[in-house]
């Protein structure tokens, strides 16, 4: 049974909630991706232009832009001050991700999450060991090399390897399809993940990632395990989860006085632990409603059933 | 010191080695990340194909440009295309290939209407003030026009026809009878659209264009062209010869600049000059 709980995390929630219920998350999210490549392809493929560009700057409907602010800032260091559109674009990706929680970006909008979620899947699937263990802090230290590499070398230097604007752009202009470096740098990044370290890339490496997780440091959305008190220990969230050291203290705090809410801006706000919780313990909430609905009476009693 | 306070003394000096390991662990993956992004990045001085019109200069460019492609998106005549492996361009950002599409010089501009960042100019108003690249006949030996024909396309095809390529004659001494007609660019005229290009007959074409900065020389800063320089100052910058006494010339006066000052006779011949 607990075999089958680390290499099938979710299944209780399946029986429980049905394969709908324990995935609701996880098709919001890849309908969210799809759409984010989607919404740039209306336009070539059938002349129905929304977004023009693609994840680095775009253009939606004519009037609204959007610029990756990390690539303004290795812009700025390498001695470059962008123009007024791509700094508006730039300050109201700030603002959503200020918001909507900056790691946001990486389960709702980046499509390497696919690509690594795949990965991981299989890995989950094989019952493969970790791999190599890497700290999940490397990634600020990688951030830290890229502005410095932006710096030292005039150039906005991330995007000589991004995997995300490259497989994005891939997707966009269809590229993908040839052997060009958006399908090479997603192989590189899926076999690393796959058969190098468990969740490498986007846990411990990807740069844009730390930086967007910097952004959504006091971000409004939230996860919460605001029904704490139903957990049973099954460990499903925990397998599932790409960031796992988040979810102990909010579901764990109760004892400590924490409240249950997951406020580490490592948490990519992607909502597997609420899909794959046959107890329904989590559900998305705001920073200001950090309170369970802890009722120590009701908490002693399922813990004694 | 330490041992006053034995216990507590190494639980700080645990601590402080830990962060010692965990900056110096940090500081190598900032350096390594650095220096292999480095690699990439400083291979990039000159362009090898050509830009969109308005781009800063290559090393300014690729700190502006955020591969976005808006200005791809926005070329009615998939002139640009975003850089690949393989391409020559730093990955990901724009350029164009003059002998598969040229540059059509829209009067609008849109490519640099849409960049966000400013790596293509928008003080660049007039597309004939673009400076994409300059056409250079690299192809003499092949040229028809080099040959002795009159093909004359490149010169025709020219969106600035008669200034940016002028048909410069000259003798043809190989018949003695014929002239040249030789297709001759003119870098300040030239916006390197690449039509020329693009319409040379040859099965490789005879003129190219290239990146500005591959296509022109450059004189050395202290240089000075005389006859541009007398023409500012209004006369010569140059000391008058000293006078030079000519056979024959003896007891003639001699004006400054040293030329003499010759009178006609009226049988054609020069008054003062007794050889």
């Amino acid at each position: 049974m607990k075999s089958h709980g680390l290499t099938h995390p979710g299944d209780t929630a399946i029986a429980a909630k049905g394969w709908l219920g324990a995935h609701k998350w996880l098709l919001a999210r890849r309908l969210s991706q799809a759409l984010v490549v989607a919404v740039f392809l209306t336009g070539p493929l059938f002349g129905l232009w929304i977004a023009k560009g693609n994840l680095a700057s775009s253009l939606t409907l004519g009037v609204l832009p959007l610029t990756d602010p990390l690539m303004v800032l290795q812009g700025l260091l390498a001695g470059h001050v962008m123009t007024g559109s791509a700094l508006i674009g730039a300050a109201l990706v700030l603002v959503a991700y200020t918001l909507f929680g900056g790691r946001t970006y990486c389960s709702w909008v980046c499509p390497v999450n696919a690509v690594t979620d795949f990965a991981q899947w299989l890995r989950t699937r094989f019952g493969m060991e970790k791999g190599v263990v890497l700290n999940r802090n490397t990634r600020l230290w990688v951030l830290g090399g890229i502005l410095v590499g932006s710096a030292a070398t005039g150039t906005i230097a991330w995007e000589l390897v991004n995997p995300v604007t490259m497989l994005h752009r891939g997707l966009v202009t269809g590229s993908i399809v040839t052997l060009g470096s958006a399908s090479l740098i997603t192989l590189a990044v899926f076999c690393f993940d796959l058969g190098i370290a468990s969740r490498g890339w986007c846990t411990h490496l990807c740069p844009v990632g730390a930086f967007y997780g910097l952004l959504g440091r006091a971000a409004v959305l939230r996860v919460s395990a605001v029904n704490r008190s139903a957990c049973d220990d099954c460990m499903d969230c925990f397998a599932i989860c790409p960031e796992r050291h988040v979810i102990a203290p909010a579901l764990r705090g109760a004892a400590k006085g924490v409240g249950p809410l997951i406020l580490s801006s490592d948490c990519t706000n992607c909502g597997r632990c609420i899909d794959v919780c046959s107890k329904t313990v989590f559900r998305f909430d705001t920073r200001f409603h950090n309170a369970s609905l802890d009722k120590p009476s009701a908490e002693s009693g399922v813990k004694a059933a | 010191m330490a041992g006053h306070h034995k216990t507590g003394g190494d639980a700080v000096d645990q601590n402080r080695r830990a962060m010692l390991a965990g900056t110096v662990k940090g500081a190598c993956t900032v350096g390594l990340i650095g220096a292999l992004l480095a690699i990439p990045a400083r291979r990039r001085a000159e362009a090898v194909a050509l830009r969109p019109p308005g781009a800063m200069a290559e090393r300014d460019f690729l700190a502006a440009c955020v591969r976005c492609g808006l200005c791809v998106k926005d070329c009615p005549y998939d002139t640009l295309k975003l850089s690949d492996l393989g391409d020559g361009p730093t990955l990901g950002t724009p350029f164009f290939r003059a002998r598969a599409v040229p540059c059509e010089m829209c009067e609008n501009i849109p490519c640099v209407a849409a960049c966000p960042t400013g790596a293509l100019d928008k003080g660049l108003k007039d597309i004939k003030n673009a400076k994409m690249g300059v056409a250079v006949l690299v192809g003499q030996e092949t040229c028809l026009n080099y040959l002795g024909l009159r093909c004359d396309v490149c010169y025709r095809v020219c969106p600035r026809i008669g200034e940016a390529i002028t048909l410069e004659m000259s003798h043809n001494a190989r018949t003695a009878k014929h002239a040249f007609f030789i297709p001759t660019v003119h870098s300040d005229k030239c916006t390197g659209c690449g039509k020329c290009e693009r319409a040379c007959v040859l099965d490789e074409a005879a003129i190219k264009v290239l990146p500005h900065d591959l296509a022109t020389g450059q004189l050395g800063k202290h240089y000075r062209l005389g006859w541009e320089e007398k023409k500012k100052a209004g006369a010569s910058l140059v000391e008058p010869s000293p006078e030079v006494q000519v056979r024959g010339m003896e007891g003639v006066e001699m004006s400054p600049g040293g030329t003499y000052k010759l009178d006609r006779r009226p049988d054609g011949g020069l008054k003062e000059f007794k050889p």
